[in-house]
Parts: C-alpha cells; structure tokens; sequence
C-alpha cells in the first residue's frame, strides 16, 4: 500500500489547492454520468466538461507541487493525500444525485468557477496561475451555458422535472455558503496579489445566476446558519468513499501506469 | 560554433516536419494548421518547440509531443525538447486559412471568429448559429449537441441530404 504525503502549511499552496481540489473532485462526480446520461448526448457533453475540469485541476496541481518544503508532481497530490488534505469546497463531492442535482450542482459551481478564472486571469501577479485560469475562463463558460440551459428546460418541463429541480436546489443551497467565507488563507492571497478573497466573488455569482433563476421562476432559497468546511479539510462523509474509488490502483498498485 | 545559416536551415526544415505532423484528433489538420505550434528554436544544440494546448484537459497533449519528438527525430533534426506554453491562451482563430480549408473538405465546418468576450445568454431551446452543410452546402441544419466526439466540436445534422456532421467550435 502506497504511504500518504502530508503537506506543510503553504497559504499560497491552500490557496491553490481549494481550486485544484474543486475541480478535481467536481471532475470525479461528473465523470460518474459517463455511461449512465439520460440521453447519449448528455453523456458525452458531461464527459467532456469532466475533462475539462481535470485538465485545470492537473495544471494547478503540477503548480501547486512546486510551492511547498517538498516537490510533488500532479499524480502524487491528486493520489497520495489523505481526506483531511484535500481542500475542494463540500458542495462538489456530495453524491452525484438525479440529473437534476448535477445541472443545479454544475450551475453553481461553473458561475463561481467562472468569476474565479476572471479575476485570476486578469489580476494574478502569479503568471502561471493567471495563464491557467485564462484558458479555464473560456472553458467555465461553455459549462456554465450548458448547465444553465438545461436548468431552464428542466424547471420549465414538467411537474415532476420541476419538482427535482427545485428539491435539488435547496439541498444545495446550504452549501454554497462555504464559497464566500474568506479567512486567513484569503487574507494572504489578496494582500500578495495571488488572488482574490473568496468573498468578493459573491456579487459577481450572485449578478450571474440571479437572472437565470428568475427566467427558471426558482425562488432562492433562504440563508441557514449551516457551513460546510471542506476548504478547511473538514469534509462530509461522502469524501472518504470518493477518495477511496479515484485513489484505489495508485494505492494499491503504486507508480502503476496505463 | 553553429553558423547562423546552419540554424536557420535546422529550423525551416523543423517548420517543414510539423507541417507533415497529423493531430490526433482531427487528423485532417497538422499540428502547424492548428496553430498550436507556436515557437521552434535552436541553441545549437537542441531544437525546442514551444506548443500550446488547445483544451485544459486535452487528452492528445502528451501524444502530440510524442508525434513531434518522434517526426523531428526521424527526420535527423534531433536532438529535440517540447515546452508547453499557457499563455497567452490558444484560440481556434489561430487556425490557418488553409487548416480551415482542410476542415471543411473534410466534413467539419470550421470555427467562426471569437471576437471578444460577448455575454452569455441562457435559453431552454437554444437557436444554435446557423452553419451551411459541409457536403451539400444547404443552410437547413440543426445543432444535436454541444459537445461532439472530441470538446472542440458540436454535432449538427443536415436536414437537406440527412447526413451528420462537426462543427469546430470557436473558442
């Protein structure tokens, strides 16, 4: 059995990481549809978007690996980490659920992603970090209209696609919260240019999908004292089972290759 | 001492060698029709050419540094190095006029200019862009999806001959 690595506190590390990680895992959850999409080409389209969000969590990994006391390439921090190491927010590794829950799930988290990638690709003094997200940026903008098309269809379809979708939505919700709770690895991000604090993407999300909302005639849910705190390490219990499928042959068989 | 006529020789024939080099995804187009190729150098010693992914998670990245590693080796203009570059991001306006050409004879309608940054807009039926049919030329076709075989194409359908075709989309 491959050993765990355990990583140094880095704030610029974290940083990445919480990004690296949401997509990572984002890309794990979606990845789960290839061969079970409600139509071939749902299927293919929620593959291609998983793709997508695996290329951009390689890219920040490989850079992230370079941060730390220790050099680590993309496969040893995408496989060798521990549960309380990974910093995706909590939002991307709950069970994939209906179609319905994955089209809210990838609403919200594509309009987050996407004014991630505009304010890192504009205003990162990290080059690399900026040159990433201005490739991911056109990439969240394809997920993102995707997802949102389908939002419409699905709450406008009928009484039971509705009924889905709105439960979807406010199982959800509680956890969107944890995006906009900037702390100390924030804090040092924005005071070195790294990128911005997490709270400020908050309009920004808000501005872009409060819209759509209105045209699905979906009613935001009311704000709860819940948080999630996966960005923390502190993850659900369905991380444990996620980690346990996307780490298996690198554990078991470790430097294996295709 | 390398003359620089030496050099410049070794770089035209590398720029030669791409333009023979297949991508693998849409084999039609080389890798310079493509415009992923974005820099060959030469220090004397080893060529380097700098490419740019078209996709973040493009699954040929790695097997198109293997094709052009291999095509220069064959050709004696090794040895050679890939560098990848980021930035600035590829965009499928830097695929060539003649790539394009390549595309559509080979049944894939090529990418319209991207332009700047245009807002987006949500619609549960969504009136795709109209493309003429690779094959027939007819106006009458339909977009089936947003995500074709590969994540740069769409699949659209022709309703004049029936048949199926890819769009490259503009990124």
């Amino acid at each position: 059995m491959q050993a765990s690595i355990a990583l140094s506190p880095d704030a610029t590390q974290q940083y990445l990481l919480r990004i690296a990680d949401t997509c990572l895992v984002l890309a794990q959850r979606t990845s789960e549809w290839c061969g079970h999409g409600p139509i071939l080409e749902e299927d293919i389209a929620l593959a291609n978007m998983a793709l997508d969000l695996i290329g951009q969590a390689r890219a920040l990994l490989a850079h992230a690996g370079t941060l730390g006391e220790t050099r680590y390439d993309e496969d040893q921090l995408a496989f060798l980490r521990d549960e309380r190491d990974y910093r995706n927010i909590t939002l991307v590794e709950l069970p994939r659920g209906d179609f319905a829950f994955t089209v809210v799930r990838n609403v919200l988290v594509a309009s987050f992603l996407k004014a991630m990638w505009a304010r890192l690709a504009t205003e990162s003094t990290d080059a690399e970090l900026a040159a990433i997200a201005a490739k991911a940026l056109k990439e969240a903008r394809y997920h993102q209209q995707h997802a949102a098309d389908w939002l419409l269809r699905l709450a406008d379809g009928t009484p039971e696609s509705r009924c889905r979708t709105e439960s979807a939505l406010g199982a959800l919700w509680p956890y969107t919260a944890e995006l906009f709770e900037a702390d100390a690895i924030d804090e040092a991000a924005r005071t070195t240019g790294l990128g911005p604090s997490w709270g400020e993407l908050r309009e920004p999300w808000l501005a872009d999908i409060t819209p759509l909302f209105q045209a699905a005639a979906l009613s935001r849910p009311a704000a709860s004292a819940f948080r999630s705190t996966g960005k923390h390490g502190r993850h659900s219990e369905h991380m444990g089972f996620l980690l346990a499928e996307m780490q298996h042959l690198q554990r078991a068989y470790p430097g294996g290759t295709w | 001492m390398v003359s620089l006529t030496a050099t410049a020789s070794r770089i035209d024939a590398a720029w030669r060698v791409l333009a023979g080099v297949p991508d693998p995804e849409v084999p039609a187009l080389s890798v310079c029709d493509l415009g992923i190729v974005r820099e060959v150098n030469d220090d004397g010693e080893t060529l380097e050419v700098v490419l740019t992914p078209t996709y973040s998670g493009c699954p040929a990245t790695e097997a198109i540094a293997a094709d052009v590693l291999q095509a220069l080796g064959a050709a004696g203009l090794g040895p050679a190095r890939t560098t990848l570059r980021r930035a600035p991001a590829w965009t499928s306006d830097w695929i060539s006029e003649d790539g394009r050409r390549k595309l559509r004879d080979y049944g894939i309608v090529p990418p319209g200019p991207v332009g700047g940054e245009q807002p987006i807009h949500f619609a549960a039926n969504r009136r795709a862009p109209a493309l003429a049919c690779p094959r027939c030329g007819s106006a009458r076709t339909e977009r089936l999806s947003a995500f074709g075989s590969t994540a740069c194409k769409a699949l659209y359908r022709c309703l004049a001959c029936r048949e199926p075709f890819e769009h490259f989309k503009p990124l």
